[in-house]
């Protein structure tokens, strides 16, 4: 038994801030790491001491793990955590920190590596009874198993895959598909396994001590968007007593199969509709999505996996889990889901969003609920950011994690759609509005629960309606915060004329496209020219009050740089003030290629002089490990190329310019008739 | 009082509209900015602009507002005064009532030490109005030149025609920013050359923005469009490390008015015959009770000359001493009264109000024996020569030496805004209409005739209504004899830009009077 006195945590934002949370209550010592990128982040400065990784990518800082254990034998550390992803599940890097000394705080290198490998962990789970995907011939294959599909081995991209529903045809598929899969891959070997129509997917907590495996319940996480989940929950709904009990136990066969310790997540597709499920892949670290185990078990699993690490067994450690429950499975108490607030755009293809946060807030009010319920109502935020950080290329998009704890999984999810829509998150585009969406669709509070969902039901990534009066709120907290911040007549009334010619004018960009808010100012306060119906009832710099036909909306508001923050009652927006004057110097000339995100060139296709085609390819950026292809708006010739293979570009700044060929555009077409 | 609001408001939208629809349609479809555009761009967003002498030319034959826009506005922080041609009004051809606009305009500029931006776009002189505007119009040139003098920047934008005399304008401006392709500034344009010395030439190469601004250098910027030429102008302003002389005073923190402001329509009795008590108007107008401020208004000689009131009061935090009338006369004690205090406001550098509502001095053998032109003098010397910054609101009758013991346009204070309800003349109508019956009454005595009494009263009428007519508030200021007529809601407002604008020049209050008789 040991003690840990000392840990380093190998990551970085929110997972850091959660590790370093549970240490400081545990009256551990913290360190960070951080690349020169994540400088400014909170858990650099909430760490009791921080060592720097030089450089940005991951491969030059949180993936070296050299670094990360000088970094640990420089700081006095005793032990590191590894957080999730980057080197979490890496048993080389785990070793190497045993190697030096250091206690790792995750389960065995040999334990990693065999659950690493996807090929023996099946093995292992079948070996250990746990039902696995893909292991039918067509002679194995019964009745229950149906549907089928068959898919060829060399395969990808759908080709050579058939779904059978009738037991008789399987055997003539089989051949079909294969003889398909020989001709087009060369390689006629198909497999045929169960076909999960509309899956969804389980997993299963559990913290090994060496001696006992305790499973933590079930989490469903299944809204997914290009197979990264979005929304999770725990207990996973809709699950009967047996599957539940069934699937507690396929987890807890399957770590104690390893002699597994630590904290894991074993991971299932489940059938629905046949009440089955399968094994994917069991997680040898922290998962992202652990808070709503936490919450509804009533248990810090960091604090479980410090002790676990320590040596000290599971019951021993907390004192939650009863001594009826060692070995056993804990018994949770009301519902918890999660989201991930990421800083992407789902509108724009998930498009992902850099920039500065300018400002990331919740309302916490629901713990009034406690007071009232046996079970304790809450929200918690879960956040590597805060108001202020910028959100750079190099690492993942997740801003924060928030999460609804109520005595029901209704009661959840409506607090959690409701907290999200008042959550003051500006300066970045989100997915918020998708989460919101997400929360509130009938689907998801049936429990009807796919993976498919977001494929099923592609509304929810549109934009949700803005409450129409935010740029007229903004345009008033603007005149406000500039009327208290003029040098003179900061007494007269904002937009004071004593003839009224024209009203005034605000404009402003929302999500890219401008809007003009035109507006009356002086005696009588602030009214909006195009609705008179519309009364301002007071104003000042943080808080606007509207009155329309007897109903007041308030409007939280801040002026940040050159935007202006407003959030009502309906959601808000991050308003960017339209600078009424621009030099001619700034502008750029006509036919400019900008760059559509910060990242950096990675291929330029084009040439000064060379005659391109609309739609041809001019320059290939890479940001947010996407790639993005600058081509040709129209047919004309590349008159400048601003930027060369390996430039790091800013977000709209000019990477060539293509002048349009005589005759290929309207006031050419004009010209030509003049002429 | 509502209705005449709503005239008011009449009377401003036709100076708004400029040369009418027609005319601005196509200045628009030049893609031209209008001159208010041009004030709204120039100014800070959402800061206020004060138009001065917007009803200027009323009455006359030419349009109302006199093709020119003038006003105080704050560009860059900076309060500067700001004249802009009416393009739409005849080319923005100036014609007599503008020259005196423009000259008030530039006075305004003087007395209170602001830059001041010209915003130009005009043909130059109205030609049938010729021997009205050359002789007395050089002073426009030798006003900007002057103002540069005394420190006071001059900034010219010229947007389109600035030719002849008008070339002046830009040429006797500090700083010149000239409109691309736009922009025509030379002494005489092609026609004229041609006829002089018989040379060909055009427009662009006389007198264009690019000429003048690589060629001549008369112009010192070159403004891409009318946007830019308002971006470089605000540039210039920003870059004038302008500090307001009078200090940037740090005023206390104040409350509104204890009373409500929209009480001031009901105030103003329609017969100007039944006086109203000032103290309702100066409570709707000064500074609440608060803090540093535990009495509004702080009167002074209470007991004596009643009819006059006085005292101290703050606006937006900046002590004021208001003269007001109250029951219309001027008598000894209020004419001494008010000489006393006009030389203890000077004595402390504090800023005077004046509110007039007066009929004017007392007649009548017992005032006359009591010395009611000596005293009447003793406030009019008073008010001559105090040097602290005037301002005058003319809320209801200002007649006779009433006018001018009060302050009124002849005495120059810093600025003079009129209510709706205001009236000047020399006496009221009907006792003007009297005077002329009595005294036809007496000469037809003398020469032993009979006086047509009836016969009269047609005249009597035609007089009475034709001065009741000239004494109304758009006549005078038509004349341009105010800075505007104003809405009573706004007089705090306005007054407060007022005192804002005059802490660009020192106060300094006079110690010095001339001889009081006593």
């Amino acid at each position: 038994m040991t003690t840990i006195n000392r840990v380093l945590v190998a990551n970085r934002g929110e997972i850091a801030r959660r590790v370093f949370a549970t240490c400081r209550r545990l009256g551990i010592e913290t360190v960070a790491v951080h690349s020169d990128a994540d400088a400014a982040l909170p858990f650099v400065a909430e760490a009791d001491v921080a060592v720097r990784l030089p450089g940005s990518t991951p491969a030059e800082t949180y993936l070296r793990g050299d670094l990360v254990i000088e970094a640990a034998r420089r700081a006095g550390a005793d032990a590191v955590h590894p957080g999730y992803g980057f080197l979490s599940e890496n048993a080389e890097f785990a070793r190497a920190v045993a190697d030096a000394g250091l206690t790792w705080i995750g389960p065995s290198p040999d334990s990693i590596e065999r659950m690493g490998s996807k090929i023996e962990s099946k093995k292992l789970m079948e070996a250990a009874g746990v039902p696995v995907l893909g292991n039918l011939t067509a002679d194995t294959a019964t009745e229950a198993d149906l549907p089928l599909l068959v898919k060829a081995s060399a395969g990808g991209g759908g080709r050579g895959m058939r779904i059978v529903t009738r037991l008789e045809d399987l055997a003539d598929e089989v051949a079909k598909a294969s003889a398909e899969a020989e001709s087009a891959f060369g390689d006629g070997t198909v497999f045929v396994e169960p076909y999960v129509e509309k899956g969804r997917h389980v997993e299963v907590q559990v913290v090994g001590d060496g001696t006992d495996v305790v499973v933590f319940g079930t989490r469903d996480c299944s809204l997914q968007r290009r197979h990264q989940k979005v929304v999770e929950e725990a207990p996973a709904p809709g699950l009967s007593d047996a599957t539940r009990e069934a699937i507690h136990e396929a987890a807890r066969a399957a770590a104690a199969s390893v002699g597994y310790v630590g904290a894991g997540t074993v991971e299932f597709l489940y059938d629905p509709a046949k009440e089955s499920f399968y094994f994917l892949e069991m997680n040898t670290r922290l998962q992202v999505e652990h808070p709503v185990t936490e919450l509804i078990h009533g248990v810090d699993l960091v604090a479980l996996q410090i002790a676990v690490a320590e040596g000290r067994g599971v019951d021993a450690s907390v004192g939650r889990v009863a001594a009826e429950e060692r070995g056993g499975v804990s018994r949770p108490t009301g519902h918890a889901i999660e989201v991930r607030l990421y800083a992407e755009d789902p509108s724009s293809d998930y498009a992902p969003q850099t920039g500065r946060l300018l400002e990331l807030d919740l309302d916490h009010d629901l713990e009034f609920g406690t007071a009232f319920e046996g079970v304790r109502s809450c929200i918690r935020l879960d956040s590597g950011f805060e108001t202020g950080n910028e959100v750079g290329t190099f690492y993942d998009a997740m801003l924060a994690k928030v999460i609804a704890y109520a005595p029901t999984r209704e009661q959840a999810a409506r607090a959690l759609a409701r907290t999200l829509e008042k959550a003051r998150i500006h300066g970045l585009v989100t997915n918020r509005d998708q989460l919101v969406a997400s929360l509130r669709h009938p689907q998801f509070l049936e429990a009807d629960l796919a993976t498919s969902f977001y494929d099923d039901h592609p509304g929810t990534r549109e934009r949700a309606a803005a409450d129409e009066l935010l740029p007229f709120a903004g345009a008033v907290a603007l005149a406000e915060h500039r009327r208290l911040g003029a040098p003179v007549q900061r007494q007269i009334p904002a937009g004071f004329r004593n003839v009224v010619a024209q009203p005034q004018s605000t404009r402003f960009a929302v999500d890219g496209e401008e809007t003009d808010v035109r507006w009356y100012g002086g005696r009588e306060g602030y009214s909006l020219a195009e609705d008179a119906t519309v009364a301002v009832v007071s104003a000042s710099p943080l808080e606007v009050v509207v009155d329309v036909a007897g109903v007041t909306r308030r409007y939280r508001t801040r002026v940040v740089d050159r935007a202006v923050l407003v959030d009502g009652p309906q959601g808000g927006a991050t308003l960017h003030v339209v600078p009424r004057f621009v030099d001619p110097a700034d502008q750029v000339a006509e036919g400019s290629l900008l760059a559509p995100m910060p990242g950096s060139v990675i291929a330029v296709h084009a040439t000064v002089g060379e005659e391109v085609a609309e739609g041809r390819p001019i320059l290939v950026m890479e940001a947010m490990k996407m790639q993005h292809t600058v081509a040709a708006p129209y047919a004309g010739t590349v008159t400048e190329i601003a930027a060369s293979a390996g430039d790091q570009v800013e977000a709209g700044s000019v990477l060539a310019v293509v002048t349009p060929t005589v005759g290929t555009t309207d006031t050419d077409n004009e010209a030509g008739e003049d002429a | 009082m509502l209705e005449k609001i709503e005239s008011l408001h009449a009377e401003q939208a036709k100076a708004v509209a400029g040369g009418g629809e027609k005319y601005v349609a196509r200045h628009r479809d030049r893609g031209k900015l209008t001159a208010r555009e041009r004030i709204d761009l120039l100014v800070d967003e959402g800061s206020a602009f004060l138009e001065l002498m917007p009803l200027a030319g009323w009455g006359s034959d030419f349009k109302v507002g006199a093709s020119l826009v003038t006003g105080i506005g704050v560009v860059e922080g900076v309060e500067c005064l700001i004249v802009a041609n009416d393009p739409t009004v005849k080319g923005g051809a100036l014609n007599p009532w503008s020259l005196k606009k423009s000259f008030r305009a530039a006075e305004i500029a003087e007395k209170n030490n602001l830059p001041s931006i010209n915003l130009t776009e005009s043909g130059g002189a109205d030609l049938p109005t010729q021997k009205e505007i050359f002789i007395p119009g050089g002073r426009g040139f030798r006003d900007l030149t002057r103002s540069s003098a005394r420190k006071l920047p001059t900034i010219s934008v010229v947007f389109g025609n600035s030719t002849a005399g008008g070339a002046y304008v830009p040429g006797m401006s500090d700083y010149v920013i000239m409109v691309k392709e736009q922009a025509k500034v030379f002494l005489a344009g092609p026609p004229l050359v041609k006829m002089a010395t018989g040379e060909e030439s055009d427009d662009e190469t006389l007198g264009g923005a690019e000429m003048h601004s690589r060629v001549s250098g008369l112009s010192d910027f070159l403004a891409v469009d009318e946007r830019d030429a308002i971006r470089l102008a605000r540039r210039t302003v920003a870059r004038l490390n302008w500090r307001k002389a009078g200090g940037q005073r740090t005023v206390p923190d104040y409350n509104e008015p204890d009373l409500d402001p929209d009480d001031l329509l009901d105030l103003i009795p329609t017969d100007l015959k039944e006086p109203f008590d000032p103290r309702e108007a100066i409570l709707r107008i000064v500074d609440g009770t608060g803090p540093g401020n535990e009495v509004p208004f702080d009167e002074f000689k209470p007991l004596y000359g009643s009819a006059l009131c006085v005292g101290w009061a703050r606006l937006h935090g900046h002590q004021i001493g208001i003269l007001a009338n109250a029951r219309g006369v001027l008598m000894s004690e209020e004419a001494q009264k008010a000489a006393q205090f006009i030389q203890l406001a000077n004595q402390k550098d504090t800023p005077l109000l004046f509110l007039h509502n007066t009929t004017g001095y007392m007649v009548g053998a017992e005032y006359e024996q009591g010395g009611i032109i000596k005293h009447g003098a003793m406030m009019i010397n008073a008010v001559s020569n105090s040097k602290v910054p005037h301002l005058t609101v003319i809320m209801g009758a200002s007649y006779g030496a009433g006018n001018y013991g009060m302050n009124g346009r002849a005495y120059d204070p810093r600025f003079l805004f009129t209510w709706p309800s205001a009236k000047s003349s020399v006496m009221g109508p009907a006792q003007l209409a009297g005077v002329l019956e009595i005294v036809a009454r007496q000469s037809a005595e003398s020469k032993g005739e009979v006086f047509d009494a009836d016969g009269f009263k047609g005249i009597k009428e035609m007089v009475e209504a034709q001065i009741e007519e000239q004494s109304l508030p758009y006549v005078l200021s038509g004349m341009v004899y105010d800075d505007g007529v104003i809405d009573p809601r706004d007089t705090r407002t306005v007054l407060g830009i007022c005192l804002s604008v005059i802490d660009n020049q020192p106060i300094e209050g006079a110690m010095n009077f001339g001889v009081f008789r006593l």
